[in-house]
């Protein structure tokens, strides 16, 4: 029922504002519909005008009540490049930004039509055109330049000593796997995956995953100042793991496995104090659309000093440990089924 | 059927109309199965601004959601439902509305209710045809459109809700029925919308590539048209060339959905099992939708920029600028538009390579834009300016399409991409440029050729109101997402609450969804002028109101099936002849003959 009041009052209410405007476009008339044509194009002339003072002033300000919210510098060597790219591209843009729409409100103003006015019959100029043409060429290969560089060092490989995380995403958190003391992720196969004890579905044959160190609480611990290399997966559907501070995101891609790599410069504890806030985590998002739960999909992660990092994986279990009954009958079953599933 | 047999056909029926026998139409050729392209393209219209206040309607409810995550809104649980029980949105519904707030502004009101109106509209009427190349067609394209609105609008009501996995729909998550409620009857109802979606844009576009193409009247030679029907012609080549290709990566997401196929699908685990198929790839479906996905933006965007062109012509009483220029920056954009599709797909984990070369060709896609942009800007420059309301539009189109461009230009640069992809940055660049702008273009356009299409005129007062309105809003709505989206914020998020880094915005975030319900009504303003101005809006009286040189300004106030009551008007000049005829006036049509040692331009 209130819902059809509702509406009759909207209806009622556009209704009245109907009737006033027409009756603005009657007394129009009765004013002599030439003149306050003119009044009209000489007031919208200066409404734009306003529009556009007011618009400039509104960027203004917004900028200063935003930046006070804006992420602190880039937590990653390889994001540094980014910060810089970033304020580059802003330069540039804003430039023209500025000149285009000062000269299109300024247009608006200077050429509005009065009584007697005329439009000139110009109709192109080669030269202009080519000039146009070629600035903006120019000014973009050199944005694509420093763009190639920078992605160029994103997307080379990882150095070789970095320390190799495995991330996989699934609706809707994140499983984390060190490789344990040999340095070396074992091999898995999704066919195996169980939730209760296999989660990544580890291969127990190979013997690389006996020493695999899975975290399911969504918590990357990384050294400081090492290069890290994510090797990212998914078990259902893709996901990507956001590192807004470290200015990296790669998809989580079920099938594929992806990498990105990254050197962090501030542990967790350096950035509470950068950021003056003692709560201070680094966070990972997921950034591309996984089902209902998409928006609670979080992971953290703790940058940490090589010796901080070395008493706590000293303090972790491995995998196979935790699940001290043998997985392999469990691992069989779904072999089995899914063998079923492909006659 | 070639053109003559065509003309003559239908002078003979436009006689038939007119003659001393008066055969009245019956409503239901007249208005419901009508193969007049006038009546399709106002079909088109209504059912597109429909659609509109749908969308835009549920982007007031995830507003809601997204501004006040702690609050309960009793009266979403009497429109939504279930859905939100306790005047609270379910997160799956959420998705639901996000998903379908997509869908229906990108197809249906900036696909079908923007080109579908105007380039019906507007094609027969400028290049001076009797119709359509095939009226049939014509009919078929609206038919189309409408039983895949009927299929999209059911699946809002049905009891797992609509497709949510955004207007992207991306696979495993859209195929797979355990990832997520509108992935099952949803998501086949969606598909099903779509495929006929692309067969009603094949068809239209098909036909207006025809009648540009064959229809031309006498002396209309391609480089007299108008530039709005420049655009349209490439709108429409893009929605030929890249449809298909979408149909193609649907046809194989249904395939995986129901038939076991592996297209998209490898290494799954879901709903407690490990799923059969191996070896397909989810990044194809991407390929394949970005394909289309990319030119759509265009596709979306041309026709704007044709009657932004035509309009800011107009009403500055000038040529526009550099006539061959636009032209040619058209022809840039459209073949451009069909090699930057991976610019979308950055963090794929596609090849690096392969990357480097796709931003190198989006960002050389600015320069056709920045081209256009100088060349509206050079148009007004000393002309003679009348703001009407659609000159207003036009020139909002202009500056919303410079600030939604220019933030192009970070997104198409990969290095940047990697921190923006998929944040806010990403909601308010496509938003300003080929949302709102494109919006823009469209309104300026119904502004403009609302007294072609109804013989009045639209409220100018309500007109102004809504332009003022709309555009400080949009601007307040969307620019400040742009400083989220650096901060890393991500889109498609139903509630920030729990992310340190980004629930310091909630307080902005409520701001952007007051303005965002403030532009709605703005908007129902619009919606009621159009309807009430149709019935009772102030009339034509002269057969040309806005001293326009083109050819739709020389048929009847209301014009016939036909267009013209006598012969098709002799075409002998461009589209832009504004200057002096010699009697006072500022402009001379295209209709008449030169003067003696004048020259064509």
């Amino acid at each position: 029922m209130s819902v059809f009041i509702l509406i009759t009052l909207v209806v009622i209410v556009f209704g009245i504002i109907y009737q006033i405007a027409k009756a603005s476009e009657y007394a129009a008339v009765l004013n002599g519909e030439e003149k306050v044509k003119q009044q009209t194009n000489k007031l919208m002339a200066s409404l734009l005008v306003a529009f556009f003072l007011l618009g400039m002033y509104g960027i203004v300000k917004c900028h200063t009540a935003l930046m006070k919210h804006m992420i602190p510098e880039s937590a990653s060597v390889e994001g540094v490049g980014f910060d810089s790219m970033f304020t580059t591209t802003l330069i540039v843009t804003g430039i023209v930004f500025v000149i285009t729409q000062t000269l299109l409100f300024w247009f608006v103003y200077k050429y509005q039509s009065r009584p007697g006015s005329k439009a000139a019959f110009i109709s192109h100029n080669n030269k202009l055109e080519l000039i146009w043409t070629t600035i903006p060429a120019i000014v973009m290969a050199g944005l694509v330049v420093i763009g190639l560089k920078n992605w160029i060092t994103i997307t080379s490989p990882a150095p070789k000593d970095a320390q190799i995380v495995e991330v996989v995403g699934k609706q809707f958190n994140w499983l984390i796997r060190y490789p344990g003391k040999d340095g070396v992720l074992g091999k898995r196969d999704f066919r195996k995956i169980s939730d209760e004890n296999n989660v990544l579905g580890l291969d127990w044959n190979d013997k690389d995953n006996k020493d695999d160190i899975i975290s399911q609480n969504g918590e990357l611990h990384i050294v400081v100042n090492k290069p890290v290399k994510l090797i990212i997966g998914s078990r259902d559907v893709i996901h990507d793991v956001g590192l807004p501070h470290f200015r990296m995101k790669m998809d989580a891609v079920p099938g594929i496995a992806t990498t990105i790599w990254f050197t962090p410069r501030y542990t967790t504890a350096e950035m509470k104090v950068k950021t003056n806030n003692p709560d201070f985590v680094y966070e990972i998002s997921c950034d591309q659309m996984c089902g209902k739960g998409h928006y609670s999909m979080r992971g953290t992660v703790i940058v940490e000093t090589q010796a901080e990092h070395d008493a706590w994986l000293a303090k972790q279990q491995s995998y196979w440990d935790v699940n001290n009954a043998p997985a392999t009958p469990a691992a069989d079953t779904a072999a089995v089924a899914s063998t079923t599933m492909n006659n | 059927m070639n053109n003559e047999a065509m003309l003559h056909d239908a002078t003979h029926a436009s006689h038939h109309d007119h003659g001393h026998e008066h055969h009245e139409q019956h409503f239901i050729t007249k208005y419901i199965f009508s193969q007049d392209h006038k009546m399709i393209a106002k079909q088109f219209l209504i059912t597109g601004i429909i659609w509109a206040v749908i969308g835009a309607l549920m982007s007031v409810f995830f507003r809601l959601q997204l501004g006040f995550p702690d609050k309960t809104f009793p009266i979403m649980e009497k429109f939504l439902g279930e859905w939100a029980k306790g005047g609270k949105l379910n997160p799956e519904f959420y998705y639901a509305l996000v998903t379908m707030h997509g869908t229906i502004l990108v197809f249906f009101v900036l696909t079908a209710g923007l080109s579908g109106t105007f380039s019906n509209l507007l094609i027969p009427l400028q290049v001076g045809a009797r119709d359509m190349a095939s009226p049939f067609m014509n009919m078929l394209s609206y038919w189309f459109f409408f039983t895949a609105s009927v299929f999209m609008f059911i699946s809002l009501f049905i009891e797992t809700g609509p497709a949510s996995g955004g207007w992207t729909t991306y696979p495993p998550l859209s195929a797979l029925k355990e990832a997520s409620m509108g992935s099952g009857l949803g998501m086949d109802l969606w598909l099903t919308s779509m495929a006929l979606f692309v067969v009603s844009s094949l068809l239209g576009g098909l036909n207006y590539i025809a009648t540009v193409l064959n229809m031309r009247t006498t002396g209309m030679t391609m480089t007299r048209m108008p530039l709005t029907i420049w655009a349209f012609f490439f709108t429409a080549v893009l929605g030929v060339l890249s449809f298909p290709v979408l149909l193609s990566g649907f046809v194989l997401l249904i395939f995986d959905r129901n038939f076991g196929t592996s297209f998209y699908l490898s290494e799954i685990f879901i709903g407690g099992r490990a799923l059969p198929n191996v070896g397909g790839s989810a990044i194809l479906y991407q390929h394949l939708f970005w394909f289309l996905g990319h030119p759509e933006v265009y596709i979306i965007m041309l026709p704007g920029m044709g009657m932004a062109s035509e309009i800011l012509s107009n009403n500055s009483r000038k040529p526009i600028f550099g006539y061959l220029a636009m032209v040619i920056s058209l022809i840039g954009i459209t073949v451009l538009a069909f090699l930057v599709w991976a610019h979308h797909m950055f963090v794929t984990g596609m090849s690096p390579f392969l990357g480097s070369i796709f931003v190198l060709l989006t960002l050389l896609i600015a320069v056709p834009s920045a081209v256009k942009v100088f060349n509206w800007l050079t148009t007004i420059w000393k002309g003679n300016l009348r703001f009407t309301v659609g000159m207003l539009f036009a020139l909002g189109f202009v500056s919303l399409f410079i600030s939604g461009g220019l933030t192009g230009i970070f997104l198409g640069n990969s290095a940047l991409d990697i921190h923006l992809h998929d944040t806010y940055f990403v909601v308010a660049h496509f938003h300003i440029v080929m949302g709102v702008s494109a919006f823009f273009g469209m309104f300026a356009g119904i502004y403009h050729w609302f007294p072609k299409m109804f013989g009045r005129f639209m409220n100018n007062t309500l007109g102004y109101i809504h332009f003022f309105i709309t555009i400080i809003g949009a601007y307040l709505i969307f620019w400040p997402m742009h400083y989220e989206g650096v901060a890393g914020m991500p889109r498609r998020y139903y509630d920030f609450s729990a992310w340190q880094s980004f629930n310091s915005f909630q307080g902005l975030n409520a701001f952007i969804s007051v303005v965002t319900i403030i532009v709605f009504f703005a908007q129902i303003l619009f919606v009621v002028n159009f309807f009430v101005s149709i019935f009772r809006g102030k009339k034509v009286t002269t057969q040309n109101p806005w001293s326009s040189p083109t050819l739709e300004w020389t048929t009847p106030i209301h014009p016939g099936h036909g267009n013209w009551d006598g012969p098709i008007p002799t075409v002998y000049r461009w589209a832009y002849d504004y200057k002096d005829n010699g009697e006072g006036g500022d402009f001379i049509a295209q209709n008449v003959p030169l003067k003696e040692g004048e020259e064509a331009h």
